[in-house]
């Protein structure tokens, strides 16, 4: 659905999309390599269990929430990706560890 | 001039709650609110309904407060079919926290003091041990002393209940009027005309619920009304599944999964900014009580000003200057929500405040007699 613009940059971070590897544009938030990859929805909502996608990608709107590397509940619009990084897809309410 | 039976200063949970309890006895009710502009202790407040630790030292407060407490079972239920609106409401009892052996030895104390002063109504209470709470609170942290508990505590959720007041008040012929500051009230015996937001209001009935307001408005009707702000602060965490077991006074769960973590006290004035310094102690009191906090974000952090009369109880009072202006303020919007649409509206309606209310006179604030 989404493309890179032609005139953009090439060079690529490698990152795991849902345990499945990616090669994300050098820069672009973990939301952005979200759309890209096409594997949306990121989340389901805590109370509706509805399906979400990032919308604002402005660190307004919290639909873009994922866990990054292991930490739920991240605003991906605002995190740029890095070599490695982890973003997982997160259904219904967190778990929270005793 | 559009006349009314009764006007209603202040939109918040005791305005609303007021207004709403007069259209259900068939009064003609406009409800006159000043807009986002005001400072609203009915959007910032934690959402308790909240009986422990109230009254000691007045039973008449504990009686009225555990009456509410009563009453919102039914309350609850009839706001629901009046309008659809669910506030959330619980009452399984509740626990506070007492982190030192300190705290623990005082708490037992006053809730001995309660249960004595509570006569034939008989406030029944438990105070248990770390090990005793820990069985019913898995979460609790290892310093945690014990807690108190009763079975009379309960919550909502604050902002479905103000939504859900609005919302009664239209559905029974109420009429809500935002934007509309008190710019001019001018007083007769049964006779108020009010100018708000542009417009003049006029009934033989007039009640001042507005909050920190109630000073300067009390003043035009003869009321003496000496509330002042004392600020809280409150964060909110993100959604996450059920965790806590139980409602406590400083931390609750909220049904969708949010976790309110409260409270804190500071006669600051009309400021209502939140700042670091309470950001940590609530924080650090918090990961005491419940150590799983720590790995729970925080999504947002605000302050809000109670509204508090010198000794904290409630003050209702009809002005004997001008008969048919009534005031009715306190701290405990959400917990005594019942008891002012269910009974404090009755006795506007009737045009007389009971005995069980002499306590909460604004004349203890006057020159007393010497014995």
């Amino acid at each position: 659905m989404f493309k890179t613009l032609p005139d953009a940059h090439t060079a690529t971070v490698s990152v795991i999309i849902n345990g499945a590897p990616f090669q994300a544009p050098q820069g672009c938030t973990a939301a952005a390599a979200l759309l890209l990859a096409g594997t949306i929805p990121n989340r389901t909502t805590p109370v509706s269990n509805a399906p979400r996608a990032p919308y604002c990608m402005m660190g307004v709107c919290f639909e873009c929430l994922v866990a990054i590397d292991g930490v739920p509940n991240q605003q991906g619009c605002l995190i740029p990706v890095v070599e490695g990084m982890r973003i997982d897809r997160q259904l219904g309410s967190v778990a929270v560890k005793l | 001039m559009p006349r009314f039976d009764s006007l209603v200063i202040g939109g918040g949970l005791v305005g609303s709650a007021v207004a709403y309890g007069l259209t259900r006895r068939g009064l003609k009710v406009a409800l006159l609110d000043e807009g986002d502009i005001a400072y609203r202790a009915s959007r910032g407040n934690f959402g308790l309904v909240w009986v422990q630790s109230k009254g000691i030292g007045v039973p008449e407060y504990q009686r009225w407060t555990r009456q509410s407490s009563t009453l919102w079972d039914d309350f609850a239920v009839e706001l629901k079919n009046e309008t659809g609106v669910d506030v959330a409401h619980e009452h399984r009892g509740g626990v506070h926290i007492c982190i030192t052996e300190k705290d623990f030895t005082e708490r037992r104390k006053q809730m001995e003091q309660l249960h004595l002063e509570s006569g034939e109504t008989r406030f029944e209470y438990e105070m248990l041990d770390h090990a005793q709470l820990k069985k019913l609170m898995p979460e609790i942290g290892p310093e945690v002393a014990g807690a108190s508990y009763t079975p009379y505590d309960g919550a909502a959720n604050p902002l479905y209940l103000l939504r859900s007041l609005h919302a009664a008040l239209l559905k029974r012929g109420g009429q809500y009027f935002p934007n509309s500051r008190v710019g001019a009230l001018k007083a007769a015996p049964h006779d108020f005309t009010v100018t708000a937001g542009g417009a003049t209001f006029n009934a033989p009935k007039l009640v001042l619920a507005a909050g920190l307001g109630n000073k300067a408005l009390g003043a035009l009707v003869g009321l003496n009304v000496p509330v002042e702000p004392v600020k809280g602060q409150i964060f909110v965490t993100e959604r996450v599944k059920p965790i806590l077991s139980m409602l406590t006074i400083w931390v609750r769960q909220m049904a969708e999964g949010g976790l309110l973590i409260g409270e804190s006290r500071e006669e600051v004035g009309f400021n209502d900014a939140t700042t670091p310094d309470v950001q940590q102690f609530l924080a650090a009191r918090a990961i005491k009580m419940f150590p799983f906090l720590r790995d729970v974000r925080i999504v947002r952090h605000w302050g809000a000003l109670r509204v508090m009369a010198p000794d904290g109880l409630p003050i209702y009072e009809q002005s004997g200057d001008f008969p048919g202006a009534f005031v009715a303020t306190c701290h405990s919007g959400v917990t005594l929500a019942a008891t002012h649409a269910m009974r404090y509206a009755k006795f506007v309606a009737d045009g007389a405040l009971p005995a069980e209310l002499a306590r909460f006179t604004n004349k203890r604030f006057d020159v007393q007699n010497a014995a």
